[in-house]
């Protein structure tokens, strides 16, 4: 490090530590959706990566669709493209759960395994129609450029742009899941299914939609991850071990654990990825976190309960 | 902390807090050999946690447990097994898949460690061992049938069978005759009786009629406390049991 | 003896099970196949290896290790740097900048061999570091997750990250590990050219004796009391801990006993192919064992060989002519094992297959179509 100056470390810091914040963004859309489907229900989903590929090629469909036959919709199409995403991948949740998911409650470990068969089948449903090359959606001007505070810091308007968008999401979930009836009935069903059930909670209609709405955010973070990288048929698992470790370093059920543990992840990584190989990086991260949860399984943030 | 006792089972001080709630709050207890004493007391007066804490499945915050004088709070579940200690729970926990003979057979009490239950051989002092428990525990005509097959009783019956087996010194029971018929009480009634020799029980049960018929004394519970001991008569004439069980 | 048949073959249903699988492997695969596709077997049947650990560590012991792929690796990479050095003897590497170190490390600049990588000079030590490395890779593992009650799904999905960081570790490193090819052109052991094609018939009945030997202890464990054990574990857990055993401990010898199984089966991997790569640690190849050992029957011993050689079997017909569908069906029979077949082939065999026998009761022995694989998949169906 001796060769930098204490401007460029900072500069540094500042710029590594803002491209850090547009993972975070991204580990934390995925993260929220399935802290809610494995914290709350306790299902393993290995597709989830697979529908924020599904938000990602909706937006990029609907910016080719806008190009095409509405040039004058190109600058506001992205905001459509956010609900959308959300749309199109809470439904196909929503019916993943119904075919699939319901008749595995019981069996955790199995669930993983017929996920990840529906994520092989999603990836290659990408792969057949839109085919194995990546696609980027083309961004409005709004969302191109950037924010220069000093000459030798650069930050990208499209992270502030998901930085913001993540904000949004985040206290959504906050009041809906804590704030909301309906959050209070997908808290009671996790914590007591038959009591749930007999104080009339409709328990297999609140499955059904929290797992839809995990998959749904999973597509708003497609949606976002559409303007930092280009999206191909297997992008979504190259997050979903990742977003797993958010998930559980975090300790599975609580919302403020999953921010924190998203940010010191992407943190973590992308400021070592600075200073060493990117590989390394991740090796250094990801065996940071397994010796982390060899000592405290439970994740960071739990609490003690009485079994 | 705390001194040896005569007692076969001395607790002392105990105290259990999750985030503060108190499930056993300075709690102690002490029961002889060959005793059998029943805890009674209210849904949430910490009864299944009190056993919990004796068998280690739960540890404790505050307090001793000692058990012929040796401290069981800071050993682990299988050591506390072998100082003696065996724990029935309260929904039957048996090995469904396996027969009556193999529950059995995967108590014993040798080839406990990785290597020692590779080697572990059925000899025929194992055999007579199983047939005898078997029998104990009125199961002797059912020991090739799948355990999942047994009624509700019968499974309570094969996991005491399955800690008698091992012949321990204090024997925890959580509710052995719930969704038993009255035949099947009677029978348990007289095997818990014939079992208490030679060693100490320690039984919950809300079953009245059933505490009656087995207890040599009994000790009521309420949050995390006791409330009042002695011989049946005397706590069920006691005005602070009449008032938690009937006042509200 | 009485004792080797009930406790190594388990009885007479394990017998017949198991001299049929010995007459598909010993004879007519070597009968029927040309040296290309029997060498394909050869390679599907070091899988059969790692399903077979999951049959012991998942079916039985109901603990799912998504990182099988890890300890194949090892065990491949073990024999496969044996073989390298062998190969890059002075005199066939005269052109390198550095004679005698591999051709990759020349490439990466390395001007001498890494000290982790001199005593593989020795095939002895070679031999048992195939073995003791998964093994105490997996005992850190397990001592560190089973004494601290971590099961379940955060098992999985932490075995499962120990896959990547090996993955991206072992990519990364690639001067001292080859980098994304893995370590190629191996030539020789001691001196045997294992590229010709009677090196290959040999290697391949030494893998199916190996196969079987596994299989023999891997029976012996389970109708032991430590495999009634096992069972007892995966359903009551509890009750085990509270009847004086140290749960931990038998999951651990468990997990490293699973580990040294699929190293062997990556050795003879890296043998028989003649070279080994990341594709064969990561996330995905660690998974794919997983849906060998679920379509064979996670409950059978047998059963999980087949399962393997039929899904590999699968795989090459259908990304011959089909890559595509590939994909689809692969997706297709994860969720339809797990939906409909959770005891897999085994399962079937066990519902169907039997009533099928029962029609030729006068033939002492049933004969081999009955198991074979084609019939077992119309089953399937």
């Amino acid at each position: 490090m001796g060769d930098y100056t204490v401007q460029e470390l900072t500069a540094i810091f500042a710029m590594q530590g803002f491209s850090g914040l547009s993972l975070f963004s991204v580990l934390l859309l995925m993260a929220l959706g399935l802290a809610i489907i494995f914290g709350q229900m306790g299902v393993i989903n290995m597709a989830h990566g697979e529908f924020m590929a599904v938000g990602a090629y909706t937006t990029y469909l609907l910016s080719v669709i806008s190009e095409k036959y509405f040039p004058g919709f190109v600058q506001y199409y992205f905001l459509f493209a956010i609900v959308a995403s959300f749309i199109v991948a809470g439904i196909l949740g929503y019916l993943t759960e119904f075919i699939l998911i319901r008749h595995l409650y019981k069996r955790p470990l199995d669930t993983l395994l017929a996920t990840w068969g529906l994520s092989l089948i999603m990836q290659q449903s990408f792969r057949s129609i839109f085919g194995a090359r990546e696609v980027s959606p083309g961004l409005p001007d709004w969302l191109m450029g950037s924010y220069q505070p000093t000459d030798m810091i650069d930050i990208p308007i499209n992270g502030m742009f998901v930085l913001a968008l993540t904000a949004v999401v985040t206290i959504g979930v906050y009041l809906l899941m804590y704030r909301s009836n309906w959050g209070l009935s997908v808290r009671a069903t996790t914590q007591n299914r038959l009591m749930s059930g007999a104080v009339g909670i409709n328990t297999k209609k609140i499955d059904r939609l929290t797992f839809a709405l995990g998959c749904g955010i999973a597509g708003i973070a497609g949606a976002a991850f559409t303007t930092i990288a280009s999206t191909g048929p297997t992008s979504g698992s190259l997050y979903i071990v990742d977003t797993f470790m958010v998930v559980v370093f975090g300790g599975a059920a609580s919302l403020f654990g999953t921010i924190a543990s998203a940010f010191t992840i992407a943190q973590a990584q992308s400021i070592l990825e600075f200073f060493i190989s990117g590989s390394m990086a991740k090796v250094i991260t990801l065996l940071t976190l397994v010796v982390i949860l060899m000592m405290r399984p439970e994740g960071l943030f739990s609490i003690k309960v009485r079994k | 902390m705390s001194s040896n006792t005569d007692y076969a089972l001395a607790i002392e001080g105990l105290t259990v807090s999750f985030d503060g709630f108190k499930a056993v709050n300075d709690l102690s207890l002490y029961v002889d050999k060959d005793e059998l004493r029943v805890v009674i007391g209210p849904n949430g007066a910490g009864k299944t946690t009190l056993l919990d804490l004796i068998c280690g499945k739960t540890k404790s915050t505050e307090g001793s447990i000692k058990f012929n004088n040796k401290e069981l709070s800071k050993l682990s579940e299988h050591q506390i097994v072998h100082s003696g200690v065996g724990r029935k729970f309260q929904t039957p926990s048996i090995y469904e898949n396996l027969t009556v003979y193999e529950n059995l057979e995967v108590s014993y009490p040798k080839g406990r460690t990785v290597f020692g239950a590779l080697m572990f051989e059925r000899t025929d002092e194992v055999d007579k061992r199983i047939k005898e428990v078997a029998a104990d525990i009125f199961l002797g005509d059912f020991l090739e049938m799948e355990s999942a097959l047994l009624s509700h009783g019968q499974k309570q019956w094969l996991e005491i069978g399955m800690l008698l087996i091992q012949d321990p010194e204090l024997l925890l029971l959580d509710e052995p005759v719930a969704g038993m018929s009255v035949k099947e009480r009677e029978l348990t009634a007289e095997l818990l009786n014939r079992i208490c020799k030679g060693r100490s029980v320690l039984v919950i049960e809300h079953d009245m009629e059933f505490v009656e018929r087995i207890a040599h004394k009994v000790t009521v519970l309420h949050q995390g406390a006791i409330l009042a001991e002695g011989n049946m008569e005397t706590v069920q004439n006691n005005p602070d049991v009449i008032e938690v069980y009937l006042g509200h | 003896m009485n004792f080797v048949y009930e406790r190594f073959l388990g009885g007479k249903n394990g017998a017949i099970g198991i001299a049929i699988l010995a007459a598909l492997i010993f004879l007519v695969f070597p009968l029927f196949l040309d040296a290309f596709r029997l060498g394909m077997v050869g390679k599907y049947l070091t899988y059969a290896f790692a399903a077979i650990s999951l049959v012991l560590l998942w079916g039985y012991g109901g603990i799912l290790s998504l990182g099988q792929g890890v300890f194949f690796g090892l065990g491949g990479y073990c024999m496969a740097m044996f073989l390298k050095l062998e190969a890059s003897d002075p005199i066939s590497t005269k052109i390198q900048s550095t004679p005698g170190i591999p051709d990759f490390m020349d490439w990466n600049q390395l001007t001498e061999l890494p000290w982790f990588w001199i005593p593989f000079e020795s095939f002895s030590f070679t031999l048992l570091a195939v073995i003791l490395v998964p093994a105490i890779f997996a005992f850190i593992i397990g001592f560190s997750m089973f004494k601290r009650r971590v099961g379940g799904v955060y098992f999985a999905i932490i075995t499962q990250v120990i896959a990547v960081i090996l993955t991206v570790l072992i990519v990364g490193q690639q001067g001292f590990t080859g980098g994304i090819n893995g370590i190629t052109d191996l030539k020789t052991l001691n001196g045997w050219d294992i590229r010709e094609d009677s090196a290959k018939y040999i290697l391949y009945f030494i893998n199916a004796a190996l196969l079987f030997a596994v299989i023999f202890i891997s029976r012996f464990i389970l109708t032991s009391k430590y495999g009634r054990l096992l069972l007892a574990m995966r359903d009551k857990e509890d009750r085990v801990r509270f009847s004086g055993y140290d749960v931990s401990n038998f999951k651990i010898f468990v997990f490293c006993f699973s580990a040294v199984i699929s190293a062997i089966g990556g050795a003879m991997f890296t043998l028989q192919v003649g070279f080994m790569s990341p594709s064969f640690v990561g996330i995905v190849p660690s998974i794919e064992m997983v849906i060998f050992a679920a379509v064979g029957g996670r409950m059978s011993l047998i059963g999980v060989v087949y399962g393997t050689l039929l899904v590999n079997f699968g795989r090459t017909t259908f990304s011959e002519s089909f890559p595509e569908l590939w994909l689809f069906l692969m997706g297709g029979l994860f969720i339809a094992v797990v939906m409909f077949f959770p005891n897999g082939l085994a399962g079937i065999w066990d519902k169907y297959g039997k009533k099928l026998t029962a029609y030729f009761p006068k033939k002492a022995k049933p004969a081999l179509t009955q198991t074979d694989p084609a019939l077992a998949a119309e089953d399937a169906k």
